[in-house]
């Protein structure tokens, strides 16, 4: 048997050099003791490790990023299973790739216990404050981790804590971090670490952010087990918690509902909202009565209402659909790429986006949840008739010389009239209140269309765009 | 009123501040003091410690303060309760986040309010503490503001700066349940907070037409919490609303908060025992939308009642309603189809994508795996497994379900 003694740090760079000679020679792992540092000299044989041979050794990157973490395993047969899988590893490397395989199984089970290990140092160490006399700040803390996991745990330390010292005790040895180095020893005395106001504080963080009327203590083990208790001054709080919460539980119910302080009615008279059902009397309060508008149940999954927005006194007024995606987070009407679309064509033909009145026919957006996306649903019949009273309010205060409606659902919320769009686009029509209503294309259908169609509706939205420039002129 | 020490206003509002479940420290910008400063945050967050009721300690979970002017029924700070009140100073905030912190107990903070005096005061408080602990102190670690609907956008976007998450709780899970117990409270203003969060967030990922990035906006995203068991909505209601609230504001997470008793409670709401098992079903139904590809409205017609089957996992009970699409071949089927197999998760079905390129997987291969295959036996087929007629045999919930169990007063 060859023996080789790996050292108490910086173990799996030394199992790596080791295993690397060995393989070179195709050492048969049978054939090779591995060794800690604590293991007794006479159990295995001691052979001298022969010179490396010529063989050609290679290892994928994920099988050394597994290896290193299967290295700070507690088992003692760690070291030949990954010199095994290495060896194999040389003929066919295909098992690395089929978690059906038993050893890569096993492999990663060691590995995935290591990585919890450590992820649980990271989690339960505690510091105490040690007295210091130089600038930096002085802690110390004792921990017991499953595996030895010190060296793998300790650099997440050095860059959390940078700026003060401390040190770190286990039984496999102990990390202490001064002035921004790491440094590793072996074992000593368990450190008799003082008291520390702030954790007295911890614990009355720890049993009031508690509650009592829920108790689930299998979550609390299964992710805070008991090994790791010892360490964690605050647990032992729990007992005297859970034997509590039943009280506490019972005291809030037979105290029932409570008689309000005096002074309760006074501040929420003054926060409260009162409701105001009066017929607004300005476009302004017809705004903020449409901010809380449940006329129809689009409200709910909408975000906020979109009202109209523009100049109140241009004499135009541009009627669209219903706000999109983009309009519906920002409240604002025709900020999406078609209302980017209309914009744009406005200022080509002459009108200033900001001198007409701009909202659409309904005024909360309706969609479809997909997974992370919402799909636009164009808004049925009885949408637009119950969201006509706030395009009717905005008509009556902005009072237009001329409404273009874009698109059919425009149309028909102006006009009564549902008939399709098409034989009716680029003509004139009376509104519900006798005022023309000019009729094109909603802008959305042009980025629809397909290339060879599209231009020819742009240049006809365009055109009847431009006409009401003139109309309004 | 005599002077309260800090280990007393901590009681107090650490006690106000339990009823909010999240406290997720993960998913934020990579960063660490080795560049000065203290602390350091990314990746998967870890908790500190747990308590007996089942949550995770990550973060300190603070009220600033429990004064609050609103009457909402469900929340023991509301202005209608006699709860004892109490303040911290940001100073005394900003030293506990920091104390806790380098004794390694808390991986950063999370800081709420009641609202005192008005939206934007409250608000103007927590983004000076948040700028403290960031720009002062150099501080690293995880900072979660709860963002008070109403507050000015340009609080808001300051608090975006300094805050690895922003969250504004929903609640409730319909509008009506809202006005109803919360009447200082709007719905529509709560959602286009979040609209407001998720803009704001877009924006800070667009370069300028110079190339220079704008500053990071909450990294960690925006999460929110509803509140199950207060109102009479199903669980159909509840998961279309997290339907639309992770469509619209691309939400991380959406908690759900079974309703607990408070001490101090409202007469508008009766003192239940924690649903805390609906509580569960609705989380694994959230994770099959967000992960499994399922509908809400998939997982909440499993029932005729709208609401889930408490005794057996949602997904188990889609497929069972559903045995149609069952039993699944192992071997072919593709990846969207392994996902609704129950006992099957996400990692497992990418570990048979993996084993199926390198042969055949057998039934003991899927247990190696990690397939829970005492759920998986009916509805899929191996070369050395099939189900017969168990996919369609009538006792087939029976097999899964825990007996019936007499009910426990409370």
């Amino acid at each position: 048997m060859i023996r080789v003694t790996l050292p108490r740090f910086g173990r799996f760079d030394a199992w790596r050099d080791a295993a690397r000679d060995l393989a070179r020679s195709r050492m048969p792992p049978e054939r090779v003791a591995w060794a800690d540092p604590d293991t007794p000299a006479d159990l295995f044989g001691s052979e001298a490790a022969p010179p490396p041979g010529d063989h050609p050794v290679t290892a994928t990157k994920d099988f050394l990023q597994l290896a290193r973490q299967v290295a700070s395993h507690s088992d003692p047969e760690r070291w030949s299973l990954l010199y095994g899988a290495l060896m194999r590893a040389q003929v066919d490397r295909t098992f690395l790739a089929n978690p059906a395989d038993p050893m890569l199984d096993r492999l990663t089970r060691m590995a995935k216990s290591v990585r919890r290990d450590i992820h649980k140092m990271h989690a339960f160490v505690r510091f105490h404050e040690l007295p210091s006399e130089g600038p930096r700040r002085r802690f110390g803390a004792w921990f017991e981790p499953e595996h030895p996991v010190l060296e793998a745990a300790a650099p997440f330390f050095a860059k959390r804590f940078a700026d003060m010292d401390w040190a770190i005790a286990t039984p496999e040895g102990v990390a202490t971090f001064t002035g921004g180095d790491i440094a590793y020893d072996p074992p000593g005395v368990r450190p008799d670490l003082p008291d520390d106001a702030s954790h007295d504080l911890w614990q009355t963080y720890f049993a009031n952010i508690f509650n009592p009327a829920r108790i689930k203590t299998d979550a609390m083990r299964s992710e805070m087990p008991v090994k790791y208790w010892k360490n964690l001054p605050e647990t032992r709080l729990i007992p005297e918690m859970l034997a509590d919460a039943p009280r506490r539980v019972q005291a809030m119910r037979d105290a029932g509902a409570t008689e309000a302080p005096a002074f309760a009615p006074r501040v929420t008279a003054r926060v409260r909202l009162q409701p105001d059902d009066a017929v607004p009397d300005s476009l302004e309060q017809a705004a903020a009565q449409a901010a809380r508008c449940t006329r129809c149940e689009l409200c709910h999954a909408a975000t906020q209402t979109v009202f109209g927005q523009g100049d109140p006194g241009s004499g135009l007024m541009i009627v669209g659909e219903v706000p999109g995606d983009q309009e519906d987070l920002a409240g604002k009407p025709f900020v999406g790429s078609a209302g980017q679309l209309l914009r744009q064509t406005m200022a080509e033909v002459g009108l200033d986006p900001g001198r007409a009145w701009l909202t659409n026919a309904v005024k909360h957006f309706r969609f479809t949840p997909r997974g992370k996306r919402r799909i636009h649903q164009t808004p049925d019949r009885s949408h637009v008739d119950r969201c006509r009273w706030w395009l009717d309010l905005e008509r009556k205060f902005v009072a237009p010389r001329l409404t273009v409606a874009m698109g059919a659902t425009a149309a028909y919320a102006l006009t009564g009239n549902r008939a399709t769009l098409t034989p009716r686009r680029g003509g004139i029509e009376p509104a519900r209140d006798g005022a023309p209503v000019l009729i094109t294309w909603h802008p959305s259908l042009i980025l629809r269309l397909p290339d060879d169609r599209a231009p020819a509706a742009l240049a006809e939205l365009r055109g009847d765009l431009a006409r009401a420039a003139d109309m309004v002129a | 009123m005599a002077q309260r020490t800090l280990q007393q206003k901590l009681a107090i509002l650490s006690d106000a501040a339990k009823y909010d479940a999240s406290c997720a420290s993960s998913g934020t910008d990579r960063r660490d003091s080795r560049s000065g400063g203290i602390g350091s945050a990314g990746g998967s967050g870890i908790c500190h410690a747990y308590t007996p009721d089942g949550r995770c300690i990550s973060l300190l979970k603070i009220l600033m303060t429990n004064f609050c002017i609103y009457d909402c029924a469900y929340c023991i700070n509301r202005v209608s309760s006699n709860v004892e009140r109490a303040r911290f100073s940001p100073e005394e905030v900003v030293k506990l986040t920091l104390e806790f912190y380098r004794r390694n107990m808390i991986e950063g903070l999370f800081l709420s309010s009641g609202i005192i005096r008005s939206p934007d005061q409250t608000m103007g408080d927590m983004v000076r503490i948040a700028r403290m602990l960031r720009v002062d102190h150099g501080f690293k670690g995880y900072v979660h503001l709860k963002t008070i609907p109403d507050a000015a956008p340009d609080l808001v976007a300051e608090a975006g700066l300094y805050a690895d998450r922003l969250s504004v709780n929903i609640e409730l899970p319909q509008d009506a349940s809202l006005r109803h117990l919360a009447p200082e409270k709007r719905p529509e203003t709560i959602r286009a907070a979040m609209a407001d969060v998720r803009l704001n967030r877009e924006a800070a990922k667009e370069r300028s037409h110079t190339g220079k990035r704008p500053l990071r906006f909450a990294p960690a995203g925006q999460s929110t919490q509803m509140i199950v068991g207060a109102d009479a909505a199903t669980d159909r209601d509840i998961l279309r609303t997290s339907a639309n609230l992770y469509s619209g504001y691309r939400l991380k997470r959406v908690y759900y908060s079974a309703f607990s008793p408070i001490p101090d409670s409202s007469a508008a709401l009766p003192l239940i025992k924690p649903p805390l098992m609906r509580e569960h079903r609705l989380y694994q139904a959230d994770w099959l939308m967000r992960f499994y590809g399922f509908e809400a409205d998939e997982i909440g017609a499993a029932h005729p009642s709208g609401n889930l089957d408490l005794a057996i996992d949602p997904k188990l009970a889609w497929a069972l309603a559903n045995r149609a699409q069952f039993p699944v071949d192992v071997v072919r089927a593709p990846k969207e189809m392994l996902l609704r197999v129950p006992g099957f998760g996400t990692k497992t079905v990418d570990r048979i994508l993996a084993a199926r390129r390198s042969g055949a997987v057998r039934y003991a291969d899927l247990l190696r795996m990690g397939a829970i295959m005492s759920k998986a036996q009916p509805f899929v087929t191996l070369s050395d497994w099939r189900p017969g007629g168990l996919t369609d045999s009538d006792g087939l919930r029976a097999r899964f379900a825990p007996p019936p169990e007499q009910l426990s007063l409370f």
